[in-house]
């Protein structure tokens, strides 16, 4: 177990140390969240939508942000996936393989660093959406980012089995994310409520794991952690967790 | 060192089964360099990632350092250096990061991998790219980085999968000044593959040629060439007549393997053309054979590949081989 923390540990600085060279390349992978931030957002509070929270410009921040928060724990796992898909084509996957160190912790570590980018991403997107006016629940912020980590754990994982098994074109990769990503996102009421459409939708909407985890992001951002949301949220995103890990260190260990 | 036994992998692609490696045996013994050579598609890479623990082999064993690769791997990884066919430092990531990191995966801790990374970088005489990025340096630099990487923890073995292809000439016998200076200083055993027939004539102790997943010749370049060509002798007559009297005279001498001829010329394959050219001109002489142009060559280790296969090594249209990847996949 010691060596397994430890070549986790390894691969976690590995992943880390370029992001911490140069900062900045981490404020431009979030340019897309950002920008639905500020652009979307101040849209929908200007048109005074009925959200189901109750009404005020304060809420429909609250309302937003979390699921801000959530596309963009969507998106960063792509990127991930992709350096992952560069490394295997390339050399430098199939040499961590003949060293001796833990497969396992060849995706612990980048799961790890990805969920370390997603946290400083998430802080620096509810700082820029507090003087846009959103009402700052701290503790509720602390676990809705909590939540968020543990679902961006199973994409980043699921993620990297996606480009493993999408080699060596990666084709794959492209077609399923990019089929995925904007039907998973809509379907989750992200950007408006899913209740705001047909009931064909709704029902569709059920079927999608990231729709509970919005609910429960969005009840616990304003503090509301009894919400039963909040227990729906945190299965769906433990159920992408487990799957991605497991699935994950499997190819990682049958070697690439 | 290295014991290959019986070694075989086939792949499936669809309906299709690829049988990519099918019998290969050899030893190398320690401090020896070894070439695999062969065309593209022998089944060198195959090999190569087997005997590296990247492939379980389908049948067959190998022993590295004594150690199983099939069920021994991690004992295996720790004593072996492997330097793939593609660049193994990562875009993002600075030379003497990588280097650092790949130390810590052999259990270095920071200090020593770090001391590591340095030496090696010395070592191979790029201490000056230590900060760069990957994407900044040459071809020939970045193939000596992927040397590093594979000399951070000073392995015993080193496998080297195609170590100069894509190289310039100038950054090719760099390279090789590097790995013969490193044996030399540090008893390394060598393992590569090869598509440059001057190359491994030069270089390696022993060649082992490899074709369509078979080992078809195992000895040192001398011997290969001695035993399975022969030298070539050439003799060109005034007139086609001539020629043809001088086969005629030839069929007739001891220790001539093969007798062609084309218009004027007649071409010899025999075993020491040195001794032979003059008795052969002597012989032609007496006969009246009048005799314009007279030569002989070395044969090199495509005839030795001609004879075993009737195919050449080097394709005319492809001098540098490496347009065509092995599957290494699955």
């Amino acid at each position: 177990m010691p060596k397994l923390l430890q070549d986790t540990a390894t691969v976690f600085c590995r992943e880390i140390t370029p992001e911490l060279r140069s900062p900045v390349g981490m404020v431009f992978a979030m340019g897309q969240p950002v920008l639905f931030l500020v652009l979307f957002g101040s849209m929908l509070v200007g048109t005074d939508a009925d959200l189901g929270t109750g009404t005020g410009t304060a809420d429909v921040w609250q309302w937003f942000v979390p699921g801000i928060l959530v596309m963009m724990c969507l998106m960063g796992p792509l990127g991930a996936g992709h350096t992952m898909l560069s490394e295997l084509n390339g050399g430098q996957v199939e040499r961590f393989l003949v060293t001796p160190i833990s497969r396992t912790s060849l995706i612990l570590g980048r799961t790890g660093k990805d969920t370390v980018t997603l946290f400083a991403q998430a802080i620096l997107i509810t700082a820029i959406a507090v003087p846009l006016g959103m009402r700052f629940h701290l503790p509720g912020a602390l676990a809705t980012m909590v939540l968020l980590v543990v679902m961006a754990v199973g994409l980043s994982a699921l993620s990297y089995v996606l480009a493993i098994i999408s080699r060596p074109s990666g084709n794959l990769f492209w077609i399923v994310t990019q089929v995925l990503i904007f039907p998973v996102m809509l379907l989750s009421g992200i950007l408006l409520p899913v209740d705001a459409g047909p009931g064909w939708l709704s029902a569709v909407a059920t079927t999608n794991p990231v729709t509970y985890i919005v609910d429960a992001a969005r009840a616990l951002f304003v503090g509301d952690f009894l919400d039963p949301a909040v227990f729906h949220g945190l299965v769906a995103a433990t159920a992408i967790a487990v799957l991605g890990l497991i699935l994950a260190t499997r190819a990682m260990r049958r070697g690439v | 060192m290295i014991r290959a036994e019986g070694l075989r992998r086939t792949f499936t692609a669809g309906k299709e089964t690829i049988e990519a490696v099918r019998d290969v045996s050899f030893e190398v013994a320690a401090g020896e360099l070894l070439a695999l050579l062969g065309p593209n598609g022998a089944g060198k890479s195959t090999t190569m990632r087997m005997l590296t623990t990247l492939l379980p082999p389908t049948a067959g064993s190998a022993h590295i350092a004594g150690f199983d690769v099939a069920r021994e791997p991690g004992l295996v990884r720790e004593v072996i250096g492997y330097v793939g066919q593609r660049n193994a430092a990562g875009e993002n990531h600075r030379i003497r990061d990588e280097l650092a990191i790949q130390g810590r995966c052999y259990g270095l801790r920071l200090r020593e991998a770090r001391r590591r990374a340095d030496e090696v970088l010395e070592l191979l005489g790029i201490g000056e790219l230590a900060g760069r990025l990957p994407g900044t340096l040459s071809g020939g630099q970045r193939r000596r980085v992927d040397i590093a990487l594979g000399l951070v923890h000073g392995p015993r073995v080193l496998f080297l999968d195609e170590p100069s292809a894509g190289l310039d000439p100038h950054s090719r016998a760099g390279l090789w000044e590097q790995l013969q200076r490193l044996r030399r200083e540090q008893g390394l055993t060598i393992l590569l593959t090869t598509h440059y027939l001057d190359e491994a004539d030069q270089m390696a102790e022993r060649i082992v040629i490899v074709d369509q997943g078979r080992v078809i010749a195992n000895g040192t370049a001398d011997v290969l060439k001695a035993d399975l060509a022969g030298d070539r002798l050439y003799v060109t007559t005034s007139d086609t007549d001539g020629a043809r009297a001088a086969a005629a005279l030839a069929r007739r001498m001891a220790g001539i393997v093969e007798v062609t001829t084309e218009d004027r010329t007649v071409g010899l394959r025999c075993a020491d053309a040195d001794a032979v050219l003059p008795a052969y001109l002597r012989l032609l002489h007496h006969a009246s054979v009048t005799v314009t142009r007279a030569g002989l060559r070395r044969p090199s280790l495509d005839d030795v590949f001609i004879n075993l296969t009737g195919r050449r090594l080097e394709q005319p249209g492809d001098p540098s081989g490496n347009s065509i990847e092995e599957p290494t996949h699955a």
